[in-house]
């Protein structure tokens, strides 16, 4: 690792202020930022530490209405047992991430905000239909990702919490890298009262999508059986030594069968 | 002595320290004054080295030396060595090139070191390192064995014409042609045996210290084998005389074969010791580990196997390519060959062998022993051949081996190895009826209700272990002895240091060796302390590896205990006045057999060192020691059996039953025997499942250069193993034990892959079976 500069943000106020020094990054986990750093793939001058600001923490249900703060940890999300009662598959996603050291320091909004493509929030926010809020704006998460590793935060801007209405039916289904325990495949099937919506994450080339094919097998029939004989396309696949276009296409349907099967059993 | 001795589940001494945090490794090795090293690396995998300027580095702050090869020749260091001639089936010796420690004109694989920066602390001399700037001109680059013997492909050391080391063979040529020509059935494959980075938990790490006052140089390192480390950096690599330098391996986190070699960086941080006037340390990353460590396998082979009507088998050839990667490390000659090929007949009476084994340059890091070294290359070949025939043939894997195994011992097979002992039959039937073999039609029924592929498959391995007798392996090109030594010192009270030229990297040495002397000499655990690992304690050893520290090492210490023994012996016999032949060691005493006239240990030591009431003649001191030498390799063997279930939909294949029957001759603890052959199956899974190194055809770059990529197995990937032993003493040494080690990782891999063909009706799968792959091969064998 590089020397850099430390500061600990007080407010979210403190941070904009704070990430104009030289070449600067927000850390909020560090999951991903640390490890490149030591690494030496990442080189920041300054880090401004989120961790610490009162006003992103916490998990707030009320009603069918989930407010995740930005630095709420996996581990948070995964163990909250309000958010379970309404919302079970993001705690069950939360707890699919990474490992038991990468749940306990890792946040939703540093992971939103790095926007891995084999990433899982990506799906969970996307099907959710949720709404990243920050410190300037409110954003659908259909807008916020854009492509790997980009999302619509200008650089000072902050995501300070998830917010998105619980639906009737949710779940996801994770295949994981077997090295990495990142998604190679990873859908999360949402059935609420606009419909159908399933997103995947992992295996596009360009990170997070909408499968137009499945939802609208499934906006005929929400069951697995809707699904035999679905094509879904190779084409806008990812192919890496760890697996070809054909074989991610194969685990989008997959998984989605298992998602929707998951879903009816846990509603 | 029975819970303490020889067969008793005592618990490892040496834990405490290790799982408390309080292991002693090179990492925490602290000299006065002591710097920090990095190395410059080469970033590409081939290419020429036009400049090298250092003045922007030497610069920075904290830098003591930056200092490159042409230095280091000029220095008189030697190049880096293979410790073991072999000669083409042409006559001709080995086409070795030269492997500088610090590269000069060129740089052969992404890692190869070019300088070597020394600061006050780790991050600046990492910084200056960046700031060395090396001049390149990138060539073309290869990494894959059967594209480096192409025509035109880079020429990669200018000794090796066609980057082709050797082109060697074993067996018998004409003959196995012979009993091709008379065959029923043959039956063809081809195999490749997937490169595999060894991974040990603690990276390779050096600290080298000149002592400019006494002209004399201490290297802390991470070393399988000090002695040998240090007899080759003072012979061949001009270090300073083995008088002038001492090397120290302490706690050591795993080696799995990768520490048993001396690399460059050790022989550097010596070196730029004296050079920069302050103790040097290096301690490698986890990324230097998967770039530099030699990594292991790596073989394309193309096997043939004739059988008679009745399935007997005729004849064997087998045609291999072994990538050695980009220079020949200390072993990576004996691997593929004497380590290899001297194993293709397996457990089966086969008269008529041929193999070819080429050896060839690549621009990877270079390739050697890891576990099993040879041996799992030579059990995957054998027992996937046994299986695809039996399956060709109709008939019962099982029975296929059966009829073919060899039963009376000695055996002499085609290609060396003169197998001592062994029930192969009777490994064969535990593992059959512990997997409950009968059953699995039943099982299979059962999961196809439940849309899984359920398989079953076997592998009985044999290895040769126990390495290996002295001047059959110079006859071979060998050149070192692999015998080994021990000294027993009774301490004036009674205590005992054993000195064991062996060394523990997780082995356990502590606790086993210690029970061989509790056994011998009726006295408490306790009491015993395992020296090993620093060559100015220790008298000259040959080290750990190939299992052969049980027994060779310990088959050593019997010998300087018998010594001991017999002179303890003399001393009681004498203070009791009684005949020495009647003397009998028990309970921690010397008494005399069918009396109750006795003398307690301690008095007998307590008596040869006061040295006032001896028997004539007699040297005061009870210390002996003791040179080894095995008569015969050793052969553990055995069974074993995986049942799997494939999910079609993914691929996935989940091992849903392991059983492993081990014939491994006498054992000293069963609960550490079972923990290496935990140990060894976890990792020939992970070889079959999960593991594999991948460069990039065209650039050379590791591609699976971190834990992100390359997948270690984890316990969720792995069952609970039900592991048992049924064994047959090695006649070939005092205390007729095999060896262990190795077995699991050499064993599992064909077991494994045999089940996972058998449950998707293909054998069309290459190692690692991932979930892509067995989708894939599942979705090709049901198209046709």
């Amino acid at each position: 690792m590089y020397s850099v500069n430390y500061h600990r943000a007080s407010s979210v106020a403190d941070a904009a202020k704070l990430i104009k020094k030289g070449d600067a990054k927000f850390l909020s986990g560090g999951m991903t930022l640390i490890p490149a750093m030591k690494t030496r793939l990442a080189a920041p001058s300054d880090l401004v530490d989120l961790n610490h600001i009162a006003e992103l923490k916490g998990i707030k249900v009320s009603g069918k209405t989930v407010t995740i703060g930005a630095a709420t940890t996996h581990y948070e999300v995964a163990t909250d047992e309000k958010l379970k009662k309404v919302c079970p598959a993001i705690a069950e996603l939360a707890g699919l991430i990474g490992d038991v050291a990468v749940r306990y320091r890792g946040t939703i909004g540093g992971s939103i905000a790095n926007n891995d493509p084999a990433a899982d929030y990506p799906a969970a926010l996307m099907a959710l239909d949720a709404t990243v809020v920050t410190n300037k704006r409110q954003i659908p998460a259909e807008k916020f990702f854009k492509g790997l590793f980009e999302t619509a935060l200008k650089d000072d801007e902050i995501v300070t919490a998830v917010t998105f209405t619980a639906p009737p039916k949710a779940a996801y289904q994770k295949f994981p890298n077997p090295a990495s325990r990142y998604a190679i495949t990873g859908v999360f099937v949402t059935k609420g009262k606009d419909g159908v919506r399933v997103a995947v994450t992992g295996a596009g080339d360009n990170g997070v999508f909408r499968s137009k094919e499945i939802e609208a097998a499934l906006a005929k029939k929400f069951d697995a059986a809707a699904l035999d004989g679905v094509k879904v396309p190779s084409a806008n696949m990812m192919t890496d030594m760890h697996a070809s276009a054909d074989y991610r296409a194969n685990l989008v349907l997959v998984m989605a069968k298992r998602a929707v099967t998951a879903a009816n059993a846990g509603a | 002595m029975g819970i303490e001795g020889i067969g008793a589940r005592v618990a490892r001494k040496e834990d405490k320290r290790f799982i408390t945090g309080a292991g002693r490794y090179v990492d925490d090795m602290v000299v006065p004054g002591m710097k920090h090293a990095a190395f410059v690396r080469s970033p590409y995998a081939h290419a020429q080295i036009r400049k090298i300027d250092v003045k922007a580095a030497q610069a920075m702050p904290g830098v003591i030396a930056v200092l490159t090869g042409k230095e280091l020749k000029a220095d008189g260091i030697g190049n880096l060595i293979c410790g073991w001639m072999i000669h083409s089936k042409d006559g001709s010796p080995m086409k070795m090139g030269a492997w500088s420690p610090l590269a000069v004109d060129k740089v052969r694989y992404v890692g190869d070191a070019v300088a070597i920066v020394v600061a006050d602390t780790k991050g600046q001399a990492r910084d200056a390192a960046e700031a060395v700037e090396v001049t390149y001109k990138e060539l073309k680059a290869v990494a894959d064995v059967t594209e480096a013997v192409r025509k035109g492909a880079p020429q990669i050391h200018p000794e090796a014409e066609g980057n082709l080391i050797f082109d060697w063979e074993i067996g018998n040529a004409k003959e196995t042609e012979a009993a091709f020509k008379k065959a029923a059935h043959v039956v063809k494959m081809d195999v490749i045996n997937n490169r595999l980075v060894p991974n040990a938990m603690e990276p390779r790490a050096a600290l080298g210290h000149y002592d400019k006052a006494e002209d004399h140089y201490t290297c802390w390192t991470t070393s399988q084998n000090p002695h040998v480390a240090r007899l080759v950096m003072s012979a061949f690599y001009n270090v300073a005389p083995e008088n002038k330098l001492r090397v120290i391996a302490p706690d050591v986190g795993g080696g799995f074969g990768s520490k048993i070699y001396i690399y460059p960086e050790e022989l550097v941080c010596l070196w730029a010791s004296k050079k920069s006037g302050v103790p040097v340390k290096w301690v490698a990353d986890r990324s230097e580990s998967f770039l530099c460590d030699a990594h292991g396998r790596d073989h394309v082979t193309h096997a043939e196997m004739a059988f008679d009507e009745n399935h007997k088998i005729l004849g064997f050839k087998v045609e291999t390519m072994a990538n050695l990667g980009a220079y020949m490390s200390l072993f990576s000659s004996a691997t593929p060959t004497y380590l290899y090929a001297t194993l293709l007949s397996g457990q089966y009476d086969i008269p008529a062998i041929h193999g070819n084994v080429k050896a060839i340059y690549t621009n990877t890091a270079p390739v050697d022993a890891y576990r099993g070294a040879g041996r799992p290359e030579a059990a995957f070949l054998v027992e996937r051949m046994m299986e695809v025939s039996a399956r060709q043939f109709g008939i019962s894997p099982a029975e296929l081996r059966r009829k073919n195994f060899i039963t009376s011992f000695p055996h002499q097979t085609p290609v060396i190895m003169n197998y001592d002992a062994g029930d192969f039959a009777a490994s064969l039937d535990a593992a059959m009826k512990e997997a409950d073999y009968a059953g699995f039609a039943k099982r299979k029924a059962e999961a196809a209700k439940r849309g899984k592929l359920r398989g079953i498959g076997m592998s009985c391995y044999i290895e040769a272990c126990g390495i290996a007798p002295s001047a059959a392996v110079g006859s071979l090109g060998a050149g070192v002895g692999l015998w080994e030594s021990a000294e027993v010192r009774v301490n004036a009270v009674g205590t005992i240091e054993v000195l064991t030229g062996s060394h523990s990297h997780g082995q356990g040495h502590e606790t086993t060796f210690a029970q061989l002397v509790a056994e011998r000499l009726s006295v408490p655990l306790d009491s015993i302390s395992i020296v090993h690992g620093d060559t100015d304690k220790v008298q000259m050893g040959m080290g750990t590896y190939g299992s052969r520290s049980g027994a060779v090492g310990m088959s050593a210490i019997s010998k300087a205990l018998d010594k001991v023994e017999a002179k303890a012996k003399k001393i009681a016999a004498h203070l009791m006045e009684a005949d020495e032949g009647d003397i009998v060691i028990e309970n921690g005493a010397l008494k005399v057999a069918g009396t109750d006239k006795s003398v307690p240990w301690f008095q007998v030591a307590l008596a040869a060192y006061t040295a006032h009431n001896l028997p004539g003649g007699m040297e005061p001191g009870l210390k002996e020691t003791a040179f080894y030498d095995p008569s015969n390799f050793t052969f553990p063997a055995g069974c074993y059996i995986c049942e799997v279930e494939i999910d079609p939909d993914t691929g996935v294949t989940e091992i849903v039953q392991f059983v492993a029957a081990d014939d491994f001759g006498n054992i000293i603890n069963p609960m550490i025997v079972e923990g290496q052959v935990h140990g060894g199956i976890a990792q020939g899974i992970g070889q079959a499942l999960l593991e594999g190194a991948h460069y990039d055809p065209d650039s050379g770059q590791l591609l699976t250069a971190s834990y992100m990529d390359y997948t270690m197995p984890r316990a969720a990937d792995l069952p609970s193993f039900k592991v048992s032993t049924s064994n047959t003493p090695s006649p070939s040494n005092p205390l007729g034990m095999k060896g262990c080690g190795e077995a699991g990782a050499i064993g599992s891999p064909p077991a494994v892959i045999n089940a996972i063909t058998d449950a998707i009706g293909t054998e069309d799968l290459t190692m690692p079976a991932t979930p892509q792959k067995v989708w894939a091969a599942i979705r090709s064998a049901t198209k046709h």
